[in-house]
């Protein structure tokens, strides 16, 4: 919200200087997020009007305009087209220095010279206005070559732009937050000048006004003006209306919106004669009505939306007819607007309810100044003041402006403002500083709460405007967050709180530290690939599963949620392939998603409105997934850096197996498993992509090998699935151990590590079992292979004696024989 | 029309089929294919031959031709997909290698410098300040219902303050229920309903994770980012703790020259709601661009838990009381590194991920 110093000043005294007042409020929570000087630097910019516009030759986004400023015809090129022959706009002449510095200069273009500039508001630095020149016909009567700021009667002035919180509806507004500065600066808050009726008729005689609908519309109040002249608005009120970046129209429209500006109440304006029977009538929007607003466009209304909870509810305002004249709230219609013709107004100021504007508002995808106000919640208090300074504001144009007598003022359901006890105790209970009970109640006198000593503590009531105050215990808060605010943030001392309870990390967070710690030792690189694919991503590897997708997303290419880290990572590697630098090892810890509809026990939780629903929600699994793609690499390289990683995790015996059924992503034939032999549980996969995922993924042939290790973390760092080798250590025997080799012929289907284990599994002697070669080929047998292991045989009581070796080496060639093993 | 080009065109259509058919590797296809296909082929040497008829007839063999060049060229593209099933039948056996069977000593690699992501150093740095504090740390599901990422944190069904966040639905139940967690608060939820569900309160815990949010891609944005949030329920907490555990944290993180400020905010589950604001970490305070020469960077959100929060998971707030606050990671990373463009962390380019140390 953009507000001018001056406004401000009219309803508090304020010495402070511009940079003293940014800071009192950002530390009241209306943060400041500019400052600007407008009305400066204008010396040199003069009215002029447009007397000849002509196209260009070879030029279309610009025109050749000649104007007069009072010293004859000047030529001027420009760019902006909403003006025609005969209009009054600003003009900077060549020499002119504007507002930022910027000079003006003789430009020449396509063989044109242009010798000045017509300026927008913005460029003026006057509004926010940039969408053409500004114009001035209806602003002023205007005087060719006189200076701009004579012709807009404009003082300087300092503009903040203002973030008002959600919360804070009673602060979007020149009054509220003069409110908040006079509380805090305990000043005197003014007020605005009001106007009384000014006719003996009474409304009731001239129109009629009710609801049907008193639970969406909660207080309608209808004031009627009469012998109104529509004209451009006084200079003081076209200023304060660009300032805070809105157009000024007319004084009739113009008047509603600096009410608006000033006290914070929206409020509607009817052509009177263009409203059947002057009445407006609040009811609901039946189905299948519709409405043309303002802008043009052709609504349906009373249609459920898809939002969560809206059920399509409509407030319009009809008329005497019942023909709809506009939404409640958020927009007029067309049929009833203001027009240079109108002679009689009626002002419509009211109170609605602000979840059914926020619902219609969002449904319709239709924003206004109004509905942004009302959503939030506008005072239910202060619709006739507000037209009674509606009154004033207009009456200043239009001095034989008649106010008919007793506006009409008819009550729906209004929310009553809560009465809540807070005690001291409560508030140092809460903020931890003590502030006396004198403080607190001039502090929220001050924003014109009721406070009254009670046994227990003080009764507080909020004042109408405060909707963003609840009851009870949660009113209690509202209430202290007032004191605190005011009171200011930065008094109150910090403490550091401590607690018997020590802080760690849990085991799983640990664990994923570690993991993290020894793949990047492995020369790993962490890389960080989209949680969100196209549709296309998803069938690479998982062509016509089902998949979780995004209801709203961004792209199409960025829809559904990934089930797998290989495409992204895939992606990842090719690119810096590309960039010549792809000789590398990518790894990513992330979460894949699976579509509830194919897990047997999809996670559920709680939702909907009230949390009355159980909803499926999609499984998430933290995995690891590294892509080995460095020159030389391929599955034995992913193979060898899970042993590393087992290793040192201190994983007991995890079996690389091979496996028939690699999941999708795998090369078909260089794929194994990863599986815990004590607890059977899969933990991942390990092996090479498959060329044709490359292939895809590059538009193109791979041009090498990719190893892969896929790793389920929830598998692994759960100690009943990926068991944990024993904490207790072995001390190693004094004794010298015996090492044989021993080579075993053994049938492809028999694994390696299986082997190994049943040697281990032979007895105590066995001290270790590792594998150093393996062979395959003549003279072996087709379906066989070599497997060469080297056996550590030991006691922890004596020297191992011949004897004793020799018959352990029998007992392992027997148990490799029960596998189908046979001494080479 | 005996002396038709097209005569023998049945003829013709069933020999290129046959040598289509006989042509027993993707090599011979790929060299065969131009003389069956291509422009000196038989079919567009009859073509060209067409020219010479009269247009009515012209027309007719020119559709006839069409015909039989659809039927080649089908044939072809059939026989080459077969051709390469084969070829990878043929492939994959060649590759087939026993995992198992991999010999540790004989994978000889040279060293590669492995480096660990951005985010997750600053989330360990950040965790480890809090845990140093007192702090346990949480996890939590990155897509959550309405409930745990709404309505139990005081923002009820189309609540103007929903749109506070540009959340990301996913199409899954009643529209609107499920959603990318925008911030990591629902784990705040999650813990406290453990809490009282195992009557285990007080909670110090700090939970850091991935969350979403329906922005334009920029500089400073993308779609999805990390948080870190803390959330303490204990007896006697106050206001003035919330304050010390921010300054606290950022004397720790930041260094003992950066202090810390609150200012009034909104939030729906918090009340008092305090925007939190730390020393420009650039100009240290003196004043620069990017602080906007005010001397202080905003960080974060944090507040006095909103009793209807405490009420939304059965904890009486009378007795027990806290806070919560939080902040991005990536926004921390950002300040440390003085990184001038997000996008550099998800375009994993080696170049930018090994100044990671």
């Amino acid at each position: 919200m953009r507000i001018a110093l001056s406004w401000l000043r009219e309803f508090v005294e304020l010495s402070e200087s511009v940079d003293e007042l940014t800071t009192i409020l950002d530390d009241l929570g209306l943060v400041v997020e500019g400052v600007e000087v407008v009305g400066e630097g204008l010396d040199d910019v003069v009215v002029a009007r447009i007397d000849d516009i002509r196209a260009i030759t070879g030029a279309d986004r610009v025109r050749l305009v000649t104007v007069d400023a009072g010293h004859g015809p000047l030529d001027i090129v420009c760019g902006a087209t909403n003006f025609e022959v005969g209009n009054y706009v600003p003009l900077a002449p060549v020499g002119a220095v504007l507002p930022g510095g910027f000079t003006i200069a003789e430009r020449t273009m396509r063989g044109v010279t242009s010798h000045g500039m017509l300026c927008s508001s913005r460029e003026l630095r006057l509004s926010d206005d940039h969408e053409g020149l500004m114009i001035l016909d209806s602003l002023v009567s205007p005087r060719v070559g006189e200076g701009l700021l004579s012709a807009l009667a404009i003082t300087p002035d300092t503009v903040f732009d203002i973030s008002v919180e959600g919360n804070r509806p009673d602060a979007w507004s020149v009054e509220g937050v003069a409110r908040d500065l006079a509380t805090r600066l305990e000043r005197p808050l003014k007020r605005a000048a009001l106007a009384t009726t000014s006719s003996t008729t009474t409304t009731a005689s001239f129109g009629a006004a009710a609801i049907d609908a008193p639970d969406l519309c909660g207080r309608l109040t209808v004031s009627v003006f009469r012998n109104v002249t529509v004209a451009p608005s006084p200079s003081w009120v076209a200023q304060r209306l660009m300032n805070a970046g809105m157009r000024p129209i007319s004084n009739v429209v113009d008047a509603s919106n600096y009410v608006m500006l000033e006290l914070g109440q929206p409020t509607g304006l009817y052509d009177a004669a263009l409203v059947a029977k002057h009445t407006l009538r609040a009811r609901r929007a039946r189905s299948a009505e519709t409405l043309t607003t303002l802008d043009g466009v052709t609504r349906e209304l009373a249609r459920a939306g898809r939002g969560l909870g809206d059920t399509g509810e409509d407030c319009v305002i009809v008329d005497g007819d019942d023909q709809i004249l506009g939404l409640a709230g958020i927009m007029g219609g067309a049929s009833s607007e203001i027009s240079p013709a109108t002679t009689d107004v009626l002002l419509e100021a009211a109170y609605f309810d602000p979840m059914t504007i926020a619902r219609s508002s969002k449904r319709h995808a239709l924003r206004s100044e109004a509905s942004n106000r009302f959503e939030r919640g506008v005072d239910p208090q202060l619709a006739l003041r507000a037209a009674a300074r509606y009154a004033e504001v207009l009456g200043a144009s239009v001095p034989e402006l008649e106010w008919l007598s007793e506006p009409l003022d008819v009550l729906g359901e209004l929310p009553l403002p809560p009465t809540i006890t807070v005690r001291e105790e409560d508030v140092q209970r809460l903020l931890g500083v003590e502030i006396p009970g004198g403080d607190i109640t001039s502090l929220l006198r001050g924003l014109e709460f009721e406070v009254s000593e009670a046994l227990e503590g003080f009764t507080v009531t909020a004042p109408t405007r405060r909707l963003d105050i609840r009851e009870g215990i949660a009113g209690r808060a509202d209430v202290i967050e007032e004191i605190a605010r005011l009171y200011g943030y930065g008094r109150i001392a910090r403490r550091t709180p401590s607690w018997p309870e020590f802080g760690a990390l849990s085991e799983r967070q640990t664990f994923r530290r570690h993991v993290r710690d020894v793949v990047v030792d492995l020369g790993a690189i962490e890389a960080w690939t989209p949680s969100l694919g196209s549709d296309a991503d998803f069938d690479l590897l998982h062509p016509g599963q089902a998949r979780v997708r995004i209801t709203n997303p961004f792209s199409a290419e960025e829809s559904v949620l990934r089930a797998t880290m290989i495409t992204g990572l895939v992606r990842a590697w090719s690119k810096n392939v590309e960039r010549g630098v792809g000789d590398v090892i990518l790894a990513e810890f992330g979460v894949v998603f699976q579509h509830p509809s194919l897990v047997s026990e999809p996670r559920r939780a709680r939702g909907g409105a009230g949390g009355t629903l159980m909803l499926e929600l999609p499984s998430e699994n933290e995995r690891l997934t590294v892509v080995f793609g460095r020159v030389d690499d391929d599955a034995t390289s992913a193979v060898a850096a899970w042993r590393v990683l087992s290793r040192r995790l201190g994983l007991d015996d995890v079996v690389v197996r091979t496996t028939n059924e690699a999941p999708p992503g795998l090369h078909p034939t260089r794929a194994a498993a990863l599986v815990d032999r004590a607890s059977g549980a899969l933990l991942g996969y390990v092996g090479e992509i498959d060329g044709d995922v490359v292939r895809a993924i590059m538009s193109g042939p791979p041009p090498r090998r990719v190893g892969l290790l896929d790793l389920d973390l929830d598998a692994l760092g759960d100690p009943a699935k990926a068991t944990r080798a024993p904490e207790a250590l072995r001390v190693p025997s004094r004794y010298p151990s015996a090492i044989i080799d021993l080579a075993f012929v053994t049938p492809r289907e028999v694994n390696a590590g299986d082997l190994a284990h049943a040697l281990k599994g032979v007895g105590d002697l066995v001290e270790s079992i590792s594998l150093f070669d393996v062979y395959e080929g003549p003279p072996l047998d087709e379906g066989t292979r070599s497997l060469a292991y080297t056996v550590r045989l030991s006691s922890n009581e004596r020297t191992l004696g011949d004897d004793e070796i020799s018959r352990s080496r029998k007992e392992l060639i027997s148990m490799a024989a029960s596998l189908g093993a046979t001494l080479r | 029309m005996t002396s038709s080009p097209l005569a023998r065109l049945g003829e013709q259509t069933t020999d290129l089929l046959s040598t289509i058919g006989s042509l027993a590797t993707l090599d011979a296809l790929i060299e065969a294919e131009p003389s069956l296909t291509g422009k000196r082929s038989l079919l567009s040497t009859l073509q060209k031959s067409l020219g010479s008829l009269e247009p009515d007839d012209r027309r007719a063999a020119g559709a006839q031709l069409q015909a039989a060049r659809r039927v080649v060229e089908e044939a072809l593209s059939a026989r080459r997909s077969e051709l390469e099933r084969a070829a990878r039948v043929l492939q994959l056996e060649s590759d087939r290698l026993d995992l198992g069977d991999v010999v540790d000593s004989a994978v000889v690699h040279a060293l590669s410098v492995g480096h660990p992501g951005l985010i997750a150093t600053t989330q360990s740095q950040l965790e480890d300040v809090f845990v140093g504090m007192g702090f346990t740390v949480a996890d939590g599901p990155e897509v959550e219902s309405d409930w745990y990422n709404f309505e139990a944190l005081n923002i009820p069904p189309a609540h103007p303050a929903r749109g506070m966040w540009d959340t990301f639905y996913v199409d899954l139940g009643e529209p609107e229920t499920v959603v990318l967690r925008t911030h990591t608060s629902p784990t705040q939820i999650h813990l406290m309903e453990e809490a009282v569900a195992r009557n285990s309160l007080p909670i110090h815990s700090v939970m850091p994770g991935r969350c979403y949010r329906r922005d334009t891609p920029d500089a400073s944005h993308l779609y999805s980012f990390h948080q870190i949030e803390g959330l303490v329920v204990d007896r006697g907490i106050t206001f003035a703790d919330l304050a010390g555990v921010i300054e606290t944290f950022t004397r720790a993180y930041f260094g003992s020259d950066i202090t810390s400020r609150l200012r009034p905010a909104y939030f729906p589950f918090t009340e008092p709601s305090a925007e939190f604001e730390v020393t420009c970490t650039l100009c240290r305070g003196g004043g620069c661009r990017t602080c906007s020469f005010t001397g202080w960077l905003e960080l974060g959100g944090s507040g006095m838990l909103d009793p209807a929060v405490l009420e939304a998971v059965g904890i009486d707030g009378e007795e027990w009381s806290g806070f919560a606050f939080g902040f991005g990671i990536d926004r921390c990373a950002q300040m440390r590194h003085q990184l001038t463009d997000m996008r550099a962390l998800i375009e994993n380019d080696t170049r930018f991920l090994e100044q990671m140390s």
